[in-house]
């Protein structure tokens, strides 16, 4: 019955169904052209395959159970394993930013406060496990795992939250421990120590999938994942060019992908029709703010259920946020994967997130992107509930005005729960930023 | 009296202020009243009652601040407290240095660079522990005058501790103070510590550089002034009419268009 149901919600019917939308998604996009009142030029393109894409994925969700193995993953997990055992996986993360964005995310949350869950806790954890006891999902259902895959390198609330995915599914867990990075490079018993953590999913892995792991499809994987990192990076960079071809928030928006689908073909693909679509607007000299003023980096996870109306007010007043820490995780790390030499070359990558990196180490990787992108200003989202990313940011935001000698702005809110978020005092600030950087 | 020649409104929280400057910048006329919550008609009020004052039949251009800033009609410009306040102290003082601005629901720290325009600045978020607020708050509680607390705090011969940091919780200590039979004016004394603590913190995440300037009805305060002084080593300068540092501010940058 599953793999009927797979085979026709989702293969026969749910496919063709998602590409014509996206036709006819692009046909509107073609014709939107920006009126002269609008600060922002009309969305990329691509945006529309990428939906088709992410769509894809979780309709597919809704109908692998029985038919591919599913696992779910954190954010910074060696997925590429599990991808080349021919997975489904699950990004619950990535499954709380949507319902941020689809702005779901509150009563989630207050759905995991009333099972008892602090409101300290990740936002993201807590939209997840409210969607989990109360099975409210804007994707209509996620799959059940067979697997899951949790790796410390972005947090140690991970751990806990996976126990708990772990106590209420019933399946195994694997967790991958990354020692802390204090130094540039990691020091070789920390690499072999997480190469044997990844060759130990491989067993685990394989029971799961009842499917044997073969170390050339593996390379395969990541091969292909490199390739699409290296594609994302080279489009995040575009945004060097001035006027900017995009903002921070399109890559907030197109960053999906590259999260949840790395390693499949046509992930490198897509990002490879959307880095020629922002090479036509260089060409063009279209930029993604229409009077670039300002340029701005930004720091920590977005504010979810804010991105337009943020990218709006701030597009309105000339400020285009053209780079961010965050998009940024996703592709600084493509020049360590190597397929030749995919365990240890892989080791090295998931010790290497910002997140896994001392607060000096990412001051210094926010001094090379202000300068690599001509940034007039920072800011830096201080976000309620993601302490990794915030701790640290009073000193680094200090570096930035006082060695950098850009103005930076700390600027309070949450990733996911808009009840740490006031929209008058986050305004103001904002404003006295701009009017900053005016001079 | 030279002509006005620019008009600029701070519409706070609490106060509502307008000025008039002559075409040199200096300070010629200006009102202030309690902010009241048709701050439309308010603000409009207080811009005719000023034009009467100074026989104009036609407003000069006018430039907004404060919260309510949106909410004035007819503006060349709408500028933040924090731009309008470095203008406002750097030409009244003719230097820079740090500003503090205790208003009546936010406190800012402003550090103002040699050329008058702001460099770095922090704000209070989501509590009202530092701001004038906390201070009103309790003088009702404690059945004083707002205006009487400074005073009462640098007579107190004793200092009670207030260690908490929200004006709510504050309350309640307050409460458990008189009922132990706590003097008045020590429990004073020690709100007005707690809350210079706060602020010496946030202006301290600016990188406070001297002198230390204050703005803002709280400014007025002598205690408030003397803590200050005493937390950073520094001694505190306080602008012609702190209170209207943010209209003054803002009727600048009207003048400069």
């Amino acid at each position: 019955m599953s793999r009927l149901g797979h085979l026709v919600g989702y293969r026969l019917v749910g496919r063709p169904g998602l590409r014509l939308q996206r036709q006819r998604e692009e046909r509107r996009l073609e014709k939107d052209s920006a009126g002269p009142g609008r600060p922002l030029a009309p969305p990329l393109r691509s945006i529309a395959r990428m939906r088709e894409m992410m769509s894809r994925h979780y309709l597919e969700g809704r109908h692998v159970q029985g038919v591919r193995p599913v696992a779910w993953v954190t954010s910074g997990a060696p997925t590429e394993i599990l991808t080349s055992l021919g997975f489904f996986v699950v990004y619950p993360e990535n499954h709380a930013a949507l319902c941020g964005a689809r702005r779901r995310a509150q009563r989630l949350c207050e759905a995991a406060e009333d099972a008892g869950y602090s409101r300290d806790i990740c936002s993201y954890a807590r939209t997840d496990i409210g969607s989990l006891l109360s099975g409210d999902t804007p994707v209509g259902r996620l799959p059940r795992p067979d697997l899951l895959l949790c790796c410390t390198n972005i947090c140690q609330t991970v751990l806990y939250w996976y126990r708990v995915l772990a106590d209420h599914f019933g399946c195994p867990l694997v967790l991958v421990d990354t020692p802390f990075q204090y130094g540039e490079e990691p020091l070789p018993h920390e690499v072999a120590y997480v190469r044997r953590q990844l060759e130990a999913i491989v067993p685990a892995a394989e029971r799961a999938a009842r499917r044997s792991f073969s170390e050339r499809r593996f390379a395969l994987v990541v091969a292909r994942a490199k390739e699409a990192s290296e594609t994302w990076l080279q489009i995040l960079e575009r945004a060097r060019h001035r006027p900017s071809p995009l903002t921070a928030f399109d890559s907030f928006t197109h960053l999906g992908p590259i999260v949840d689908l790395r390693g499949e073909e046509a992930t490198t693909a897509y990002y490879r029709e959307m880095l020629a679509e922002v090479d036509r607007r260089i060409a063009a000299g279209v930029g993604a703010v229409r009077h670039e003023r300002h340029r701005v980096l930004w720091d920590n996870l977005p504010i979810w259920y804010r991105i337009g109306p943020l990218s709006q007010w701030l597009a309105a007043r000339g400020v285009n946020v053209v780079a961010s820490t965050y998009a940024n995780a996703w592709g600084e790390l493509a020049p360590l994967m190597d397929p030749a030499d995919p365990f240890e070359s892989m080791a090295r990558v998931y010790l290497h997130p910002i997140l896994n990196r001392s607060a000096g180490q990412k001051l210094e990787a926010m001094r090379r992107m202000v300068r690599d992108y001509s940034a007039d200003g920072v800011i830096l989202h201080s976000d309620r509930s993601c302490k990794p990313y915030s701790l640290g940011q009073i000193d680094q935001r200090d570096g930035l005005v006082n060695q950098v000698g850009v103005p930076a702005l700390l600027l309070d809110a949450d990733h996911n729960d808009p009840r740490a978020f006031a929209e008058e005092q986050a305004a103001g600030r904002l404003e006295a930023f701009v009017e900053m950087m005016d001079g | 009296m030279s002509a006005p020649a620019a008009f600029g409104i701070d519409a706070g929280s609490t106060t509502c202020k307008v000025v008039a400057v002559d075409a040199a910048g200096e300070l010629v006329a200006s009102r202030l009243e309690p902010t009241r919550p048709r701050l439309e008609e308010q603000a409009a009020g207080l811009l005719a009652a000023l034009c009467a004052d100074l026989g104009l039949a036609v407003p000069p251009p006018l430039a907004a601040t404060g919260y309510g800033r949106q909410l004035v009609r007819d503006t060349a410009r709408r500028v933040t407290e924090i731009t309008c306040h470095a203008r406002g102290a750097f030409r009244a003082l003719g230097h820079g240095g740090t500003l503090v601005d205790i208003g009546g629901q936010d406190a800012k720290a402003i550090r103002i660079g040699g050329d008058g325009r702001p460099v770095d600045f922090a704000m209070n978020d989501k509590c009202a522990a530092g701001t004038g607020r906390f201070l009103e708050h309790a003088a009702a509680r404690l059945g004083v005058e707002v205006a009487d607390l400074g005073s009462r705090a640098l007579a107190a011969r004793a200092e009670e501790r207030i260690t908490s940091t929200c004006t709510v919780f504050a309350e309640s200590e307050i409460i458990s103070l008189i009922g132990r039979g706590a003097d008045v004016d020590a429990i004073i004394r020690g709100l007005h510590r707690s809350l210079v603590g706060r602020i010496v913190a946030m202006a301290h995440t600016v990188g406070l550089t001297a002198p230390l300037i204050l703005s803002g009805g709280v400014a007025l305060n002598p205690g408030v002034r003397a803590m200050m002084a005493e937390a950073t080593g520094m001694p505190v300068v306080l602008p012609p009419s702190p209170q209207l540092l943010g209209a003054y501010g803002a009727a600048l940058l009207a003048l400069e268009g």
